[in-house]
């Protein structure tokens, strides 16, 4: 028999506002514990919520670019549980009606589209958070976090594999990005996911049992823990057994995951309407504002770019990803009218640096200006490709432009036939195997020559000039 | 001259003429708190030193002068910046909140003394006081007899002078009914026209400060004070406040008082129903028009009270835990607990509160349960909807609604504390105010033979809290009940 996997994810992101949802505290990360805290955040006695407009106005902005409905009658309600990292013991979420519902969002994986549901995009706050590594008996609340706007984006079990859901996350991260909402840093925990995943057997309508993945801090993390969690309930089912519906933990070091809670141990939440924050209306015209500051999202960034720079469409759709890096590539694109060669550049030499270093394009210190100058220094045939892919990284580090470093390095390149002719026919007496080679007629012996001019020259011989005279010269010898 | 017995605006005059001191009365009132604090138990905490200090440090803070030296006593429920504020409650016991509310931040602004915290009963719980992890307070009246509750203590001191000013918190009648028993003037606000920022949550949808004073006027001057939009809290309105000094001395002559039926059924004391009736006479005497009304769904105000206020209060009450403030169960010494968190958690709360808050949580707990949510909750909230109907259709022919406050004059201490059902019946005439949001104010109009006083309730429109006040200044002024004193 063959089974389907059907996955569905609830993503967690921290919208990028100066204060908290409910309070007037800072929400900057990395500040002393327990610094950024009011009556309210920490859940004092008699403490009242006020919603940040600033905050409601970004949940909306990412419910619309979901293609999202926004309910009219925006509320909230509280969803009540003990725990100490949640200090008035109930959550100021909203339950019965989300504010953005029934949305789309289209992942592209392959050359195919494929289209996610989105069930809800709904408003909460964020908890404080336990440390429990340096007391032995005693654990520590940094009350920081608590009250930080969070927004829950919630899919349909839409998803058919731990690859796609990675794909889905990805997109959406691009799209929180492009939005400005979000810093989406899943290490700092700015953007955090659960999983829904059940296996069932192809052709059966109703939904297998279900588990949910919690702890998943990275996308590597979603689909190591997706991948072993399918095996899990495959095994299960293959073996006869049936799945236990429950919560489980992926736990990062082991690669498994543990059970963390039954359906019969599974909270009650309690849901009912806020009282301190009255339900309101929400105009369409405020609606349509928000709607105007929405960007050019990443989908039609990608479009764009095959249409208007004549990339691949696998070019385009790495270099749209990051809103930062195809923001770059299109200043470049002003400057420089190879754009396949441009896009070649971004994708195989600068996103080796950022991701090396873990960084995007608008840290590193490139000026756009420095990049193309560079790729026309090779268009001209001042400098190789080679000498250029070790250039790069000098302009970053050094922030100078790419004429003045190579003038003063000597990396110009080797246009000068007099000296070249000199150079190859030292190369070609050193090696009286290969022309013995080229004369039994292997035509890999003109490139080994060309390589050995390369490695005297240092690189900074013209390729394409070394290879037209060595095989003049070789004729010659015949 | 006695200062004690003397009413805000009457002081506030022989200050303006500089007849006395606020020194005078301060050593006044605290000279008569100590001789019956140990009589009445109408305070929670009070310490005259700190009183003053604090009124010094205060004077440069002071905006206008519309309290200017007159003493205020503060329900204990209401956060006052580093003073103790404990709702009464063993699980707040040494809490002193790092800010005030905005009442105190306005009182204090207008000049007014901050006297201590009136005892109440736990986190208002009750219509007696007697559910305070203190001690009871008694009715001044008649000491083996409740001061009603749960601002039984505000309205205790009030009456036997102890304080020229009170704050109480009502959510269900816990200004009014103990107004009505202690012969003092109790108004509830409009849901929304005072700030809640402060006030220590009972049921958040229905909980209001307010004033309770020894006459109308008083009760106009202090509901000016404390009134208006607050930023701080989302469900305070920004409605403008009127002049209700001003406003309360028109005539009523004209005004259309409508009188439900339903609060004249079965239940209600042969006195109290005889006084209430008088009333009625009086103020047709006074040239308002006086006729009867139905308000339909009164009968079912108590139920729908107790599954929203509990549910609301089960949540409000969850965040004392023992984690950052207030009581926390000492650890076991051996051995320890499989789950330590949940232990701390049950023996703080077993230990923390007391019976009524207990059951009130756990009521309040079981509406909100999956399964049961529909058929309690949200129908309580349906019914609380037509309630509300009730009252927004009275209100398109009459300028305000007049009923008793309580079915009875103060009961015997002892009397209902083993009975829940009868305590809560107890406010079957002031809950459904609550329910609606409107405002609402007793003032005495009456004794039964037993020397005991008897409460007025008049109701009105949303944010109309000046036409009640008119209504019952006339009435007060026509009588002489609010000039009676118990003897102490």
């Amino acid at each position: 028999m063959t089974y389907e996997t059907i996955i569905g994810l609830e993503v967690h992101v921290q919208l990028k506002t100066e204060s908290k949802v409910y309070c007037g505290c800072s929400t900057n990360f990395g500040s002393p514990p327990n610094t950024q805290t009011c009556p309210v955040c920490l859940g004092f006695p008699g403490s009242l919520p006020v919603l940040n407009k600033k905050a409601f106005e970004l949940a909306c902005k990412v419910a619309l670019a979901l293609n999202c409905k926004i309910s009219q009658q925006i509320r909230f309600d509280r969803k009540n549980y003990f725990y100490p990292d949640l200090p008035k013991n109930y959550q100021i979420s909203q339950f019965a009606k989300p504010l953005g519902y029934d949305g789309l969002l289209d992942i592209f994986k392959d050359g195919t589209t494929k289209r996610i549901r989105i069930r809800r995009v709904h408003l909460e706050e964020d908890t404080g958070r336990l440390l429990h590594e340096s007391l032995e008996n005693f654990s520590l609340i940094d009350f920081n976090r608590s009250g930080i706007p969070l927004l829950e984006i919630v899919t349909e079990p839409d998803l058919d594999s731990p690859e796609e859901a990675v794909t889905y996350l990805a997109s959406l991260k691009s799209i929180l990005q492009y939005l400005e909402v979000s810093d989406c840093n899943m290490e700092e925990g700015s953007l955090r996911c659960d999983a829904n995943i059940s296996v069932r057997p192809q052709g059966q309508t109703e939904l297998g049992t279900k588990t949910e993945i919690k702890n998943l801090n990275s996308f590597k993390n979603v689909k190591l823990a997706l991948e072993f969690e399918n095996k899990r309930q495959l095994n299960i089912l293959k073996s006869g057994s049936r799945v236990i519906q429950e919560t489980r933990l992926w736990n990062p070091e082991r690669e498994i995951t543990d059970s963390m809670r039954t359906k019969e141990e599974a909270h009650d939440y309690r849901y009912f309407p806020e009282p301190d924050l009255l339900p309101f209306d929400f105009e369409e015209a405020n609606l349509e504002d928000i709607r105007k500051t929405i960007p050019e999202l990443p989908d039609a960034r990608r479009k764009r770019f095959i249409k208007e720079y004549g990339l691949s469409e696998y070019d385009a759709g790495v270099i749209i990803q990051e809103k930062t890096l195809a923001d770059f590539f299109e200043r470049c694109a002003a400057l420089y009218e190879r754009r396949k060669i441009l896009a070649n550049w971004l994708i195989v030499e600068l996103l080796g640096i950022l991701n090396q270093n873990n960084i995007n394009i608008r840290e590193l210190s490139l000026k756009e200006s420095h990049l193309v100058d560079m790729l026309k220094m090779i268009d001209e045939n001042i400098i190789s490709g080679k000498i250029a892919k070790e250039l790069l990284p000098e302009i970053i580090r050094t922030g100078r432009p790419p004429q003045e470093l190579v003038s003063q390095r000597g990396l110009l390149q080797i246009t000068d036939t007099e000296e070249l002719e000199r150079i190859i026919e030292q190369v070609i007496s050193e090696n009286p195997k290969a022309v013995e080679d080229f004369k039994k007629g292997k035509p890999r012996a003109t490139m080994f020559l060309v390589g050995k001019v390369m490695e005297k020259t240092k690189g900074k011989a013209n390729p394409k000039l070394v290879n037209e005279i060595i095989e003049k010269k070789l004729k010659e010898e015949i | 001259m006695d200062l004690t017995c003397l009413t805000a605006h009457k002081l506030l005059e022989l200050l303006d003429n500089k007849e006395i001191t606020v020194e005078e009365i301060l050593d006044a009132l605290f000279e008569r708190i100590e001789r019956l604090q140990p009589k009445l138990s109408a305070f929670a905490s009070f310490d005259k030193k700190e009183a003053i200090s604090r009124w010094q440090k205060n004077k440069e803070r002071i905006k206008d002068k519309r309290l200017f030296g007159i003493p205020i006593l503060i329900k204990d429920n209401i956060c006052v910046k580093d003073e103790l504020t404990t709702c009464a409650s063993r699980i707040l016991k040494d809490f002193k909140p790092p800010y005030n509310a905005t009442v105190i931040d306005r009182l204090e602004a207008s000049g007014a003394i901050l006297l201590g915290k009136a005892n109440m009963d736990e986190f208002a719980f009750g219509s007696s006081t007697e559910s305070s992890a203190y001690y009871i307070t008694r009715n001044p009246w008649d000491l083996d007899r409740v001061p009603g509750g749960s601002s039984g203590g505000s309205a205790c001191a009030v009456a036997s002078h102890q304080t020229i000013l009170a704050l109480g918190s009502d959510t269900g009648g816990s200004i009014r009914q103990p107004a009505s028993f202690c012969g003092a003037v109790g108004l509830k606000p409009t849901y929304g026209r005072v700030s809640r920022y402060g006030l220590i949550a009972f049921a958040s949808s229905l909980d209001q400060i307010g004033p309770i004073t020894k006459d109308v006027e008083d009760a106009a001057i202090l509901l000016s004070v404390i009134s208006g939009y607050d930023p701080k809290d989302s469900t305070s309105a920004q409605i403008p406040v009127p002049d209700y000094r001003k406003i309360i001395k028109e005539p009523v002559k004209g005004m259309k008082i409508g009188i439900p039926k339903e609060y004249f059924q079965e239940g209600i004391d042969k006195e109290v129903e005889l006084s209430i009736k008088e009333a009625i006479n009086k103020f047709k005497d006074l040239g308002a028009i006086c006729e009867e009304i139905s308000l339909p769904h009164t009968e079912y105000a108590v139920s729908v009270y107790y599954l929203v206020a509990t549910a609301e209060a089960s949540s409000n009450l969850a965040r004392y835990d023992g984690v950052q403030y207030g009581y926390r169960a000492p650890s076991p010494s051996a051995p320890q607990p499989p789950s330590p968190l949940l232990d701390m958690y049950k023996r703080t709360r077993a230990e923390g509160f007391g019976a009524e808050a207990k059951r009130r949580i756990l009521l309040g707990t079981f509406a909100l349960s999956s399964g049961y949510y529909d058929a309690y909750y949200l129908r309580a909230l349906k019914v609380r909807t037509l309630i509300k109907q009730d009252f927004d259709e009275a209100f398109e022919r009459f300028d305000c609604i007049l009923t008793p406050t309580s079915p009875t004059a103060a009961f015997k201490i002892g009397e209902k504390i083993e009975d829940p059902l009868t305590m809560y019946l107890s406010d079957i005439f002031t809950i459904s105010v609550n329910l609606a949001g409107i405002p609402g104010v007793s003032i005495p109009c009456g004794f039964t033979k037993e020397k005991l006083p008897i409460g007025l309730q008049i109701l009105g429109k949303p944010f109309d809290e000046a036409t009640i006040l008119k209504a019952a200044y006339n009435f007060e002024q026509a009588t002489e009940y609010h000039l009676r004193s118990p003897s102490l």
